[in-house]
């Protein structure tokens, strides 16, 4: 059995009375998909901002490479090698995309705070941030990030957060909002990134989610419902009431 | 292309300015001198307004701080040495800029603006307490700092060309470093951290530890303008440390355009040579000075320097 890249034990975060995320335990392991699935309001999102550290949770632990990450800010869980894209686009939006990604680059310098080096003469970061829009293949590298369609942008997040060069990825839904084609190369990216990274995926195209998810959990009401393999959660009877539904058909 | 123009013309401007003791008498240097100096101010401001976001109303402390620290430095009847008063005034204003910047940078947006200004109040109202600072009424220094170094004088700041080659290479000298500052590795992620700093902070910036740098580099330059104020006018009082004046700095950066460092030395002579012009046709001056700054910022943008961008892009 290899070891997890990232684990999180017990964890909860309480929204006044509400428990959106209520005691869940989950593993990730380098070269695996593991996809969160559940209805609207299951917690699924605050699962992700408490992996990444937009969120405090109230209690659990979260171990990562070695540290304890349970509580630390943003930039340090970043730092460790954990990056994230989110539900809604969250670009740099008057910079080129290209820009974007050399930012992104910039995060992963560990050279103070980088006053005394001209940003264009810093070659390393214009590579990295050529290779990880080559990696999403992205080719208008040098548009305006808000001028972009939707279906890029998205595309682009996913390229900032490669250029960070991070070992685990969350992805919250990358696939809202995109047309079917689209849908199709960004799932088959997903696929093709989790041969080398831990990945987080919360998605609700099932289609998608049973095509390229290796581990599937189930969160209904902050719990977790179920967690295995993808033909077993298939065939859960619980799952299927609670989630899927009789009449919707499973895939 | 357009690069190579903006140098050109910030070249051709600073020649002019080189030139400009030739040309103009006593009157117009103090003026000049003095727009310079404000200068140097708002391109500061701009490194937080433009460049990182962050507007603070309460910048006017860390000049009044340049301007106090060359007081308790001189001497009664005799001059401070400038290689000595001047870095220590602008080292007053860094550490005082460390020290506000740690305790203000925990707020942002609106309440980053009133939390600027009251730190900004609270030392002017310790300054009006303070009898060693003159309270209310101010203080002279009767002496000129000295630019004697081993015997060697290169310039008396006495004459009126001397005082004003000293602020034209403080000008210089502000406009590189900035420039310098803003195209490093940080100054690009002070733009990231203007645009989207929960962004900047997931891709694991430690955005704060920015911000507080650019607060710090930000007053220590108004600490030098604040000297190169007292300096001219032999006067300190409270009012160098006040919201008016924070608020006048910060209108010169609006109206110049934020985030290009030029448009903030354009606004400063904009305004001050509007303000000097129209205090000589009308003592009602305030009201077209208001409605120009009104119609400025509707019809502009980006400012007086956008403005220009605009007629260099026309011309292409």
């Amino acid at each position: 059995m290899t070891e997890s890249v990232l684990a999180a034990r017990d964890l909860a975060r309480q929204f006044g009375g509400l428990k959106a995320v209520d005691g869940v335990s989950l593993e990730l392991f380098a070269g695996e998909i593991h996809a969160v699935i559940g209805p609207n309001g299951a917690g699924k999102t605050t699962l992700i901002n408490l992996l990444s550290g937009d969120l405090a949770p109230t209690a659990g632990s979260i171990r990562f490479a070695g540290h304890e990450i349970a509580g630390a800010t943003p930039e340090r869980i970043a730092q460790l090698g954990i990056g994230r894209s989110y539900q809604r686009v969250n670009v740099f939006a008057g910079f080129s995309a290209f820009e974007n990604c050399r930012l992104a680059a910039q995060a992963r310098l560990a050279h103070g705070l980088g006053l005394f080096r001209q940003a264009r003469d810093v070659h390393v970061l214009n590579e990295a941030a050529a290779a990880a829009l080559e990696r999403v293949r992205f080719e208008r590298s040098e548009r305006i990030a808000e001028t972009l369609s939707h279906g890029e942008q998205r595309q682009l997040e996913i390229a900032m957060t490669l250029a960070t060069a991070p070992k685990a990825l969350l992805l919250d839904e990358p696939l809202a909002g995109m047309g079917a084609e689209e849908s199709e190369r960004m799932t088959a990216l997903i696929a093709e990134l989790g041969r080398d990274h831990a990945v987080l995926l919360v998605e609700h195209d099932m289609d998608a989610v049973f095509r390229i998810a290796h581990t599937l959990t189930v969160m209904v009401d902050g719990k977790v419902l179920e967690s295995g393999a993808p033909a077993a959660i298939r065939a859960s009877a619980a799952v299927q009431e609670a989630y899927l539904g009789s009449d919707e058909t499973a895939p | 292309m357009q690069a190579a123009r903006e140098r050109t013309m910030l070249l051709a401007a600073f020649a002019l300015l080189a030139l400009f003791p030739l040309l103009a008498g006593t009157f117009y240097l103090q003026l000049f001198a003095k727009i310079m100096i404000m200068a140097i101010f708002a391109m500061s401001l701009d490194l937080l307004v433009g460049y990182t976001g962050l507007v603070s109303f309460g910048h006017a402390a860390f000049f009044g701080i340049g301007a106090y620290a060359l007081f308790v430095l001189s001497p009664q009847y005799a001059a401070a040495s400038l290689y000595l008063s001047l870095p220590m005034a602008i080292g007053a204003a860094a550490v005082a800029a460390a020290v506000i910047g740690l305790l203000v940078l925990r707020a942002s947006g609106v309440s980053f603006i009133m939390v600027t200004l009251a730190f900004a109040q609270m030392l002017f109202y310790y300054v009006i307490g303070s009898k060693t600072l003159g309270g209310s009424d101010g203080v002279y220094i009767y002496v000129k700092p000295s630019t004697t170094l081993f015997g060697w004088t290169p310039v008396s700041l006495d004459r009126p060309a001397g005082f004003y080659y000293l602020v034209l290479a403080a000008l210089a000298a502000t406009y590189l470093v900035l420039r310098f500052v803003t195209r490093s590795l940080f100054g690009h992620a002070l733009l990231g951290i203007r645009s989207n700093e929960s962004r900047m902070r997931a891709l694991g910036f430690a955005t704060t530890s920015y911000k507080l740098a650019a607060f710090v580099i930000a007053g220590a330059i108004a600490g030098l303008a604040g000297y190169l104020d007292a300096t001219q006018f032999g006067f300190v009082s409270p009012d160098l440390l006040g919201w008016r004046l924070s608020g006048e700095v910060l209108m010169m950066v609006i109206l110049g355009g934020m985030g290009t460092l030029y448009g903030s030395v354009l606004g400063a002579f904009v305004l001050v040579l509007l303000q000097d012009g129209l205090t000589d046709v009308t003592r009602h001056w305030l009201l077209p000075l208001g409605l120009f700054i009104i119609l400025a910022v509707l019809l502009l943008p980006r400012g007086l320097g956008g403005l220009l961008r605009r007629a260099e892009k026309a011309h292409d």
